[in-house]
This record gives C-alpha cells, sequence and structure tokens, in this order.
C-alpha cells in the first residue's frame, strides 16, 4: 500500500463520513437538550427525498437543500411536539418518524414520478458538484496536459496529492459539515444559549427556577437538530449520490446514534467518531478481501465491521460514557 | 372445520375456473422494482410490447419483500393467470415449491431454475454477451485495467464477471481486471451510492473502463463514470442513453424478447428450458446514436467475428456456473 492509497481511502472516508458527521451533531444538540432522538434515520430519509424530488422538478439543488432542510424540520417539529408539549415517550415518537419516513417516501415518489419509488437522476444544476479548491490539481489541469487525473495526481508530490485528492474535490456540503464541528463546539460551550442548552439536558428545574424556558430551549434544539439531519439527507440524495433510492438512508441514522455515544456527546470527538465510521467503509470498498498473510478476512466482514463496531461500541468498550442526565424525561413543570 | 375446508376449496376451484378462462399472463418483478432502467425494466418493456400489439392486459406485482415470493406466485396461479412469468434467479426456490401444486399453469423463470414438468426455464448466455463487452473494453482501455461493479454476489454475477474478463484478457492478455461486488444481500441491488463509491475506488487503482453488472446500483456506477471522466457499460437494457456519449456500450440481456415470446404463447407455451444465448440473439451489445462515436470500426468488426465464432462453436466461453470457478478471475 503506498502513500497515495491511503490518501485515496481517507478521501473516500471523508466523503462517506458527512453524512454521519451531520446527523450526529444533529443527535448532539438534541440529546444535550434532553431529548432523545432515535429518528434521525427518518429524517435523513425525508430529507434526501424532497432534496431529490424539488431538485429534479426544478432543476434546482439549492431550492432542494431547502425543501429538503424544511422536510426534516418538520419531522422534527413533530417530534417536539410529542414529546416536549405531550410529554410523551421519546423513543416511541422517534421509531414512529422512522417509519412514516421510510412508508411516505417511496408513496410519495412513487406518486410524483411514477419509477417504483425513486426520483429521477439528477442532472447538472440538479446536483452539488465538487469544488476544486484553488491550486489544486483538478479536471482542467489534466486536459491541459493531456493525461488522465490519476495519473497527474500520481506524478505530483506528497503534500500536493493530500491536498488534491483529500483536501480539494468535495462537494460545499462537505466543508460545511466540517465547518459545523467548531461551530457547534463554540455554540454549546462557549456562549450563553449553548450553557442554557446544556443546563436543560443536565437538570431542567433549574433551569425553569432562572426564569428561562426549558421549552423554547428544547424546541430550539429540535429545529437545529432538524436542519443539520436534513443537511445530511440533503448530501446523501444530491452529493453523495444524484437522486433519491428508496431506504437509501441505509441505516446511517442508528451509526450516528452509535458514534455520538462513542464521542460522549462531544462536538469535537464526534467527527473523530463518524470519520472512522467511514473509513472502515472506505476500507470495505477498496479492499474486498484482505490478505493478512495467510489469513484471508472476507469482504462479509469487512461490510459487517461498522455494525460490529456499533455493538462493541453500545456495550460500553470505550469507557465512561454519560448522558445527559435528563435525557428522555419530558420536563413537566412544578406546581 | 372440514366443511369450512371443503367451501373454500369450492370457492377456490370455482375462481381458477372463472380465471381459466381470462388466461391473462402475469409478471412477477424482482425488488429491484419495474423501472430499474436495467433488469426488471426490460421484462416490463416486453409486456408492454405484447399489451400494445395485442391489445391484451397482463397481471403485475412489484414484489417489496422476500417474503412475498410464494404469496404472489400462489395468488397468481389461483387468479388462473398462465403463464405466470417470473422476474430474477431468487424465485427459483419458491416456485420449485409452488408449481407442483398448480399443474395447470405453466410458470415462466427468467434466470431462475426449476425441475418442475411445468416450469419454462429461461436461461440466458450472459457470459457471452459479457465476452464481447470485455473485448471492447479491452480495446478501449487506455491504462489497460479495467473494472467489474457486480451488485449482489451470487454465481450468476459473477458469470457475468467471468465472461467479462475472459473477453478483457483475449483482447489485451496483460491487462488487469478489478471485480467488486457491491454486497451479499438484495439491497445490493439497490445502493447508487456504494456503487459510486467502488467506481471511484476501481478509478484509484487506474481503471478507466468499468462495467457494472448491478440494477439499480449500476446507476450511481455509470453516473461516477460520466462524472469522473471514463466510460462505463451499462446491463441488462440498453443503458447509453443514460449518460450519453460516456457510456461505451450496454450488454444487452434480451429479457424483453424473452417475456415478450412467453406471453405471446400464452396458454400454450411449452415447459422446459430455453437457452437464450448469442447464436439466438438472447444475448448481445448495444450500438446506438448514443456510442457510435466511442465504437470504432475495428473494434465492432473484431466484436463481430469473435460472436460469429462462438456462435459456429470454434470459441467457447467459461460459464461460471457450470463448475462454479473461474479460469481467470478470483473473487
Amino acid at each position: 500500500m503506498d502513500f497515495l492509497t491511503i490518501v485515496q481511502i481517507a478521501d473516500s472516508a471523508l466523503r462517506l463520513a458527512t453524512p454521519l458527521l451531520f446527523a450526529c451533531l444533529a443527535g448532539l444538540f438534541s440529546e444535550r437538550a434532553g431529548i432523545f432522538d432515535i429518528g434521525l434515520e427518518g429524517k435523513i430519509l425525508v430529507s434526501a427525498f424532497m432534496a431529490a424530488a424539488v431538485a429534479s422538478v426544478t432543476g434546482s439543488v439549492w431550492l432542494g437543500l431547502l425543501c429538503g432542510v424544511f422536510a426534516s424540520i418538520s419531522f422534527s417539529a413533530v417530534h417536539g411536539v410529542a414529546s416536549i408539549t405531550f410529554r410523551g415517550n421519546q423513543l416511541i415518537s422517534g421509531v414512529a418518524l422512522n417509519f412514516l419516513a421510510s412508508g411516505i417516501t417511496v408513496l410519495a415518489a412513487q406518486a410524483w414520478f411514477n419509477q417504483g419509488g425513486r426520483t429521477p437522476p439528477l442532472m447538472g444544476e440538479g446536483r452539488f458538484m465538487p469544488i476544486e479548491l484553488p491550486f489544486a490539481l483538478g479536471k482542467s489541469d489534466a486536459e491541459a496536459a493531456g493525461v488522465p487525473l490519476r495519473v497527474l495526481i500520481d506524478q505530483a508530490n506528497p503534500i500536493q496529492q493530500v491536498y488534491s485528492e483529500f483536501i480539494s474535490g468535495h462537494t460545499i456540503l462537505v466543508y460545511v459539515a466540517l465547518l459545523m464541528v467548531p461551530l457547534s463546539w463554540f455554540v454549546l460551550f462557549r456562549t450563553r444559549f449553548g450553557l442554557r442548552l446544556r443546563a436543560v439536558g443536565e437538570n431542567p428545574a433549574a433551569v425553569d427556577t432562572a426564569g428561562v424556558s426549558v421549552i423554547k430551549l428544547r424546541y430550539a434544539s429540535m429545529a437545529i437538530a432538524g436542519t443539520l439531519c436534513g443537511l445530511s439527507g440533503v448530501y446523501l440524495a444530491t452529493g453523495l449520490g444524484a437522486g433519491f433510492i428508496k431506504e437509501m438512508s441505509a441505516g446511517r441514522g442508528y451509526i450516528a446514534l452509535a458514534a455520538l455515544i462513542f464521542a460522549k456527546w462531544k462536538p469535537v470527538p464526534a467527527l473523530g467518531a463518524t470519520f472512522l465510521f467511514g473509513l472502515l467503509e472506505a476500507i470495505a470498498n477498496r479492499y474486498q478481501n484482505i490478505d493478512l498473510g495467510g489469513i484471508v478476512i472476507p469482504v462479509q466482514f469487512m461490510q459487517a465491521l461498522p455494525y460490529i463496531l456499533t455493538v462493541v461500541i453500545l456495550a460500553g468498550f470505550v469507557g465512561k460514557s454519560v448522558a445527559p442526565k435528563a435525557g428522555g424525561q419530558p420536563y413537566v413543570k412544578e406546581r | 372445520m372440514t366443511l369450512m375446508k371443503s367451501f373454500l376449496g369450492a370457492a377456490a376451484s370455482l375462481a381458477l375456473t372463472a380465471g381459466a378462462a381470462l388466461a391473462e399472463p402475469a409478471i412477477i418483478f424482482d425488488l429491484g422494482g419495474k423501472f430499474d432502467k436495467s433488469f426488471n425494466e426490460a421484462g416490463f418493456n416486453g409486456a408492454e410490447k405484447w399489451a400494445k400489439e395485442t391489445g391484451g392486459s397482463y397481471l403485475e406485482v412489484e414484489l417489496q419483500s422476500e417474503a412475498q415470493r410464494e404469496q404472489a406466485l400462489r395468488r397468481f396461479a389461483e387468479t388462473g393467470a398462465n403463464p405466470v412469468i417470473t422476474m430474477g434467479f431468487a424465485m427459483s426456490t419458491p416456485i420449485s415449491e409452488v408449481a407442483p401444486d398448480y399443474p395447470d399453469t405453466t410458470f415462466v423463470t427468467i434466470d431462475g431454475w426449476s425441475d418442475a414438468p411445468n416450469v419454462l426455464n429461461v436461461a440466458f448466455s450472459e457470459h457471452e454477451g459479457s465476452y464481447l463487452v470485455g473485448m471492447m473494453a479491452a480495446t478501449a482501455s487506455k491504462s489497460g485495467t479495467v473494472g467489474f461493479i457486480g451488485g449482489m454476489d451470487i454465481p450468476l454475477i459473477r458469470k457475468f464477471a467471468c465472461g467479462y474478463a475472459e473477453g478483457v484478457l483475449a483482447v489485451n492478455p496483460d491487462a488487469t481486471v478489478i471485480a467488486n461486488m457491491t454486497g451479499t444481500t438484495p439491497s445490493a441491488w439497490n445502493d447508487p451510492v456504494k456503487g459510486g463509491e467502488l467506481t471511484k475506488a476501481q478509478i484509484s487503482q487506474g481503471a478507466d473502463i468499468v462495467y457494472a453488472a448491478a440494477g439499480g446500483t449500476g446507476l450511481g456506477v455509470l453516473q461516477t463514470a460520466a462524472d469522473e471522466g471514463i466510460l462505463s457499460i451499462g446491463v441488462d437494457s440498453n443503458q447509453n442513453h443514460l449518460q450519453p456519449g460516456k457510456v461505451l456500450t450496454s450488454m444487452l440481456k434480451r429479457v424483453d424478447v424473452a417475456v415478450y415470446e412467453s406471453m405471446k404463447a400464452g396458454a400454450d407455451i411449452k415447459p422446459g428450458v430455453q437457452v437464450m444465448n448469442l447464436a439466438a440473439e438472447g444475448v448481445g451489445y448495444a450500438l446506438d446514436e448514443h456510442n457510435a462515436a466511442l465504437v470504432s470500426d475495428d473494434m465492432k468488426a473484431a466484436v463481430d467475428a469473435a460472436a460469429a465464432k462462438i456462435i459456429s462453436g470454434e470459441l467457447v466461453v467459461h460459464d461460471y456456473m457450470s463448475d462454479d470457478s473461474c479460469p481467470v478471475l478470483d473473487f
């Protein structure tokens, strides 16, 4: 395995980690405010569908993004009403939303496009295209040199390889996701709003006593979670793929939840955890059978590894990982 | 209970006789869905062609889960549909279970296999068609490395891969063939995101032609290949139009012809084995206005010569399913 191969795998891992990272940060905001969000999966799915459907009809990926995020926020709002206002069981509400998303997307896609529960493939302006950063090697350089881009990058120096392969050439949402990590950290740990949000997840009664509305804060956290989760779905349908296909979220919402526990409800470790899951998937894609000097690891094992890791993490092998204290409990104002 | 049973039995036989008068053909699409732009859609096109020409109508269902296979077969058989056409290898077991219960109905399995006396097995020689597109891939490739992306890892898909690899090596013995499978579950037919990532992984290993035999996943492969500026090869239906000018060719599997012929024969269809090979024009490669510029006259002449040799029996392409091994490719 040479250096360039490692860079290429990291590049693929970054793409695959992006939807996980968005969803993980969405879960972070929601759970930090004391609301369990099993419904990440459903929100990813519904926003992926809306983004692809609107982008395909209007031909504008930005309108698609807007509608995708809106769909996700609507789902978040339903979750909020059920679990904040009506103090219902947050797990049940989340699971219900997952089922609803799984059914309604296929139904709507079939009624709308008549293509068996999928949207038409997105073309041109209907998708997010890779952005080529300045000084990176890209398609135009390859055309100028008259050799394939792969050869050009192969001949470049290691720094240029990392820059052109790993850092440059992603869609804008990848950079937005990376930007969200420090932003989330700043909002949660350096602003008054963040302090209150975290307090609501630990001890809502204290926040209430201080004269701050628990309900409002929790709804705000749901809105943020809906937006982030929406971006995850939008990226899946318009950045990573080119159109919606039934069940295309493929369990990413649940993996994001596992990553959230792994990351101990902190934004920067969330980046590391989701990147690890992306890396595992990328390795499984690149090496279908791994030969470890005599022992061959079959591809089935590699493909199952993210799920095995999830189980291991959930079983508590990563050290102490304490959830926000008030998580899962609806807040009842004392009378 | 026995009374109930006989009532139900009477009702069922009534339904049977009522249905037998209609004897509409029925078609069961597999999990990939009717509009997968590939295998199932080819079957749908054949059925539509028959419906247009004869003015007849047919029953259809798109399976949503594994559990529905046997249920759908029994329902169609009981409503009196004849023949009942099924798409996909996964119907082999359900058909073998159901067919003996309905001896008057003829079942057609495309890609599947059943020994029951009232089943017509339509077997395509995908390895022959794949050999031809493999030759074209090797001719068009500049890097000497070509890729193959399969859907679910099953013997049928390995048959595609093996024929393809033989075709590639026949033109360029030094060529490298990278073969990847998307997954081991039926969801592997419907994962364009993963198909795209696999394509990128193959491109970074040097592949400049990628052949997708992966149902809906293949759409992601063709898309990514076009984005990255390499050529791809479609499968089953003619997929050249999906990315015009970026798809070298498509390995045609004339599922539409098989479905059309079965429906045309109607209730008189003869059970047994129907081999849809190169000689029967059951497989081939697609040439249309979208890829005319990509296929040179030399390439076409070489491929047509090989096709003639295969038809005459002078050239034998290895069939993976005959011995579950491939002499030129490791999986």
